[in-house]
């Protein structure tokens, strides 16, 4: 293989990380703050996507698109979270995954129902049409370069309001002793709306992000929530940190895999059956990295101390 | 000289900076009650844990009926007869007196990867279960749901439980916590038949129960053992007598 | 009074599903749905005995039942169609398959339990994708359904639909009697309180892991029924979604009993049968009843019969007992 394809291949990866640090960094502070796993989080993802290619569309612009999105999104976080998630705060995990299955399986045929089952055609963001020459001779999308840049501006301005503000503090705080918080005066309901609408934007920006270079379909959300479930068990629950390096870790394992499993078996092995096992092996390999580290260290890489 | 039947050797224990258990040595011998008393805070239920094998000291060892258990999981410990009670109550609430104490005497009769033959109907589990129910004077408690029974019953059913695994040494962490005045004399009287049958490390803060339980008493401060001794020795210890004025200043 | 209910009702079901095909009942559609909620519901039997007996929250146990119907698939094209070879291979698939994933899923605990096992199958499922020799995302028509002894039993309707019954019937109790057994009062005691089952020489993991093991085998063999029904396999046996709906059947019949799983199992395939006749987008109307039933009907349909049980301290189910291991 040669060194512009794997470079291509890194910054593919890289990108997949970025998108899924996004959608997984709202899930794990949901989770942390207020012990609530989110299946519908990833619904947050694809209607983002959804709103901002259809307000494109109608703006002609995707980067009104984009930013007509960003409150969109906040706002169907906090109808969610009002309507249905907030009932189940103090209720066990099996029932609050059953009631997010259910508003997954209500939203995706929403979805269906109106902009249909076929992929939905998403305007090109204006002005990064074109591609980057990064070395002689290979040229890299430019936009799929800005999701790496843009996605890395917000985890350090995510890590600035968690880490440095005082919201963030009462967030990490209320990850490991949410009684200790309220104890002190702060109320836990609004900072979990707060936090809940926060996540909700972050993923529903992923999701706008994701639109030109993914396709746009009911459902999307899923796989998405999915590896993001293994980015945070991975990364340790509720830890900012261990969920953006689990997420690149992710995006260039998955990516590579992809891209050199086929080839690297074709070392040992002929070309068809090379080609098959390869494809069958890159798909469980994330899974297969997230088993090996849960079996050596079960709370992730980065655990949280609970109080 | 009797030989221990557990050996504390130079046990350590840090939580963070704090050392919580500060070289700690005694013996329990057989047929013996030994009572660790102590002030609030002076590490008497972290020293049950590590015997216990729920934690990990840091340094020494935990020597049980002359074998080297300090790498032993908690449940291993347990199979090999070492008993523990808890300072709050660990019933299973929703299995019946019965089934609470049949569940420890399953533990030592046979395999329990056994999957078709219903365990309720097994005579020889049930016979064991309602023996050690007797003993604590709760046999005719044995068809209540343990989760609805009063405090001192499932006091009592924690040491039913106990007994049904057969151990060799027991420990006891504060028993009698929480029980009226009643149900303490009934459970004092249970814990001096259990004498000379078992090993006992008892941590209780009721002192006339310790007095009149225990063959020695070890006391703890600050996660160290100051004194050991009997009764008497004990009674007279000018340092005991401050650590307890002092804790009584305090409350 | 509530041990005769425990019973009687089950019974009645079994009972009526046995007598359906001759209350006219005998229509290709309706054995094509009972057939469907028979088979579901062994899954769902399987995935009870982890939940309301273990206290293990799985939300991957389609991938159980979609490793039986692959290896009904698989054996198919190696030209294997013998049921006495094709069951067991599939139970044993499932179940070497639920070991592996359950020793490393069940090192954990709470919700990291539900998010690995969901990760798992969705493993399963994208590699299921990915066997272009089995069809890859479209899937893989049998040759034919599974042979008995050279006959072609499978293939009558009677028969089949009778031999998912008594399938049902024996893991119904089955799954009672490893409840009932030594194996499972250790396992129930793990669930309610793991430091006592501790406290008296059980480590909570081998009963839970052969637990896991036993349910992923016998819905191995739900899925092989599953594969012999539509005689078609495909990714889509085992999507996630699956998963999540096996839970659910679980949770509205009432983890507290085995049998609730069935009474679950028929009441979501009946009414995903017929809101989709009635609707285009019936999971429009599904998602939020499956939301009000998770928000309102605690105690499931087995929970309306019984007698109201008591409420924990804590107000929250066992069914995440395991948490207390820490």
């Amino acid at each position: 293989m040669s060194v512009n394809l794997l470079l291509v291949q890194l910054l593919n990866g890289a990108q997949l990380g970025i998108l899924l640090f996004l959608v997984a960094a709202g899930l794990t502070l949901v989770f942390g703050v207020m012990d609530f796993i989110n299946l519908a989080h990833g619904v947050q993802y694809m209607l983002g996507a959804y709103v901002a290619a259809s307000l494109g569309v109608w703006a002609n612009s995707f980067w009104l698109g984009l930013l007509l999105a960003l409150p969109v999104s906040l706002l169907i976080g906090l109808v969610l979270e009002w309507l249905v998630f907030r009932h189940l705060y103090g209720r066990d995990h099996l029932s609050q995954v059953l009631a997010t299955f259910g508003v997954i399986l209500t939203v995706d045929d929403a979805v269906r129902a109106i902009w249909g089952s076929a992929p939905l055609p998403v305007p090109q963001p204006e002005g990064f049409t074109g591609g980057v020459e990064i070395m002689p001779g290979l040229t890299y999308p430019t936009f799929r370069l800005a999701i790496i840049v843009v996605g890395l501006l917000v985890a350090l301005l995510l890590w600035l309001l968690v880490d440095r503000t005082k919201a963030g503090m009462l967030v990490r705080a209320g990850a490991s002793n949410a009684p200790m918080v309220s104890a002190l005066g702060v109320d836990i309901g609004k900072l979990f709306t707060l936090v809940f609408g926060f996540g909700a934007m972050l993923a529903g920006f992923a999701g706008a992000l994701a639109g030109p270079v993914f396709a746009v379909t009911p459902g999307m959300g899923d796989a998405v929530l999915i590896l993001a479930f293994v980015v945070i068990v991975i990364g340790g629950i509720g830890s900012i940190r261990g969920a953006f390096i689990a997420a690149v870790l992710v995006g260039l394992i998955d990516t590579l895999g992809r891209a050199m499993l086929p080839d690297l078996l074709r070392l040992v092995m002929d070309a068809s059956s090379a080609r098959q096992t390869g494809a069958a092996l890159a798909s469980m390999l994330v899974y297969i990295v997230m088993a090996a580290i849960l079996f050596f260290s079960p709370a992730g890489l980065f655990p949280v101390r609970r109080g | 000289m009797l030989e221990a039947l557990l050996e504390l050797r130079g046990l350590r224990k840090r939580f963070g900076g704090l050392t919580v258990t500060d070289d700690v040595s005694l013996t329990v011998l057989p047929g013996e009650i030994h009572a660790v008393i102590g002030p609030n805070g002076a590490g008497k239920t972290t020293l049950i844990h590590q015997i216990s094998g729920t934690l990990q000291p840091d340094k020494g060892a935990v020597i049980f009926a002359g074998q080297d258990v300090t790498g032993w999981s908690f449940p291993r410990r347990a199979k090999a007869g070492l008993a523990r009670s808890f300072q709050i109550t660990c019933i299973v609430p929703g299995f019946t007196a019965l089934e609470n104490v049949a569940l420890a005497v399953q533990a030592r009769s046979g395999s329990s990867f056994r999957f078709l033959r219903p365990a309720r109907s097994e005579a020889a589990l049930n016979a064991a279960a309602h023996a050690a129910l007797d003993s604590v004077g709760l046999g005719q408690r044995a068809g209540v749901m343990a989760g609805s029974m009063s405090h001192g019953e499932k006091r009592q059913l924690e040491l039913a439980v106990a007994l049904a695994t057969e151990p060799r040494l027991m420990l006891l962490d504060e028993p009698l916590a929480g029980a009226g005045p009643e149900e303490t004399e009934r459970l004092i009287a249970l814990l001096r038949s259990l004498r000379q049958r078992y090993g006992i490390l008892l941590v209780e803060h009721d002192m006339q129960a310790v007095f009149a339980l225990a063959d020695r008493i070890s006391v703890l401060v600050y996660g160290r053992v100051v004194v050991t001794g009997t009764v008497e020795e004990i009674r007279a210890h000018p340092e005991v007598r401050s650590a307890y004025l002092g804790e009584d200043e305090m409350a | 009074m509530r041990a005769r209910l425990r019973l009687i009702l089950p019974l009645v079901v079994l009972a009526a599903l046995a007598a359906a095909p001759f209350l006219g009942f005998d229509s290709s559609f309706a054995y094509t749905v009972l057939s469907r909620a028979m088979i579901l519901g062994m899954g769902a039997v399987s995935l009870s005995l982890l939940v309301g007996g273990a206290g293990l929250v799985s939300m991957g146990h389609a991938a159980m039942l979609g490793v039986g119907a692959y290896a009904v698939a698989s054996l198919d094209a190696a030209g294997v169609t013998d049921a006495l070879i094709v069951f067991p291979v599939a139970a044993l698939a499932a179940g070497l398959f639920a070991l592996l994933t359950g020793a490393v899923s069940l090192r954990t605990s709470g919700v990291h339990f539900i998010m690995i096992t969901l990760a798992f199958g969705q493993m399963a499922f994208f590699t299921a994708s990915s066997l272009s020799a089995l069809g890859g995302d479209d899937g893989y028509t049998l040759y034919g359904r599974t042979e008995w002894l050279g006959t072609r039993l499978l293939e009558n309707r009677l028969a089949f639909h009778f031999i998912c019954l008594a399938l049902l019937a024996g893991t119904w109790l089955l799954c009672s009697a490893l409840l009932d057994s030594r194996f499972g009062r250790v396992l129930r005691a793990s669930k309610e309180n793991a430091l006592r089952a501790q406290a008296v020489g059980f480590p909570p993991y081998p009963y839970r892991l052969v637990a896991y093991t036993l349910a992923g085998a016998i819905c191995g063999v739900a899925g092989a029924l599953l594969a012999n029904a539509t005689e078609f396999v495909s990714p889509a046996t085992l999507a996630w979604g699956r998963s999540g709906e096996l839970l659910f059947m679980v949770i509205l019949g009432g983890a507290g009993q085995l049998y609730g799983a069935i009474l679950g199992a028929l009441a979501i395939v009946l009414l995903e049968e017929w809101l989709s006749h009635l609707l285009e987008y019936w999971r429009l109307a599904f998602g939020p009843l499956l939301i009000l039933s998770v928000l309102f009907l605690r105690n499931g349909l087995a929970g309306i019969t019984a007698m109201p049980k008591r409420r924990r301290p804590s107000g929250k189910p066992a069914a995440l007992g395991q948490e207390a291991d820490a």
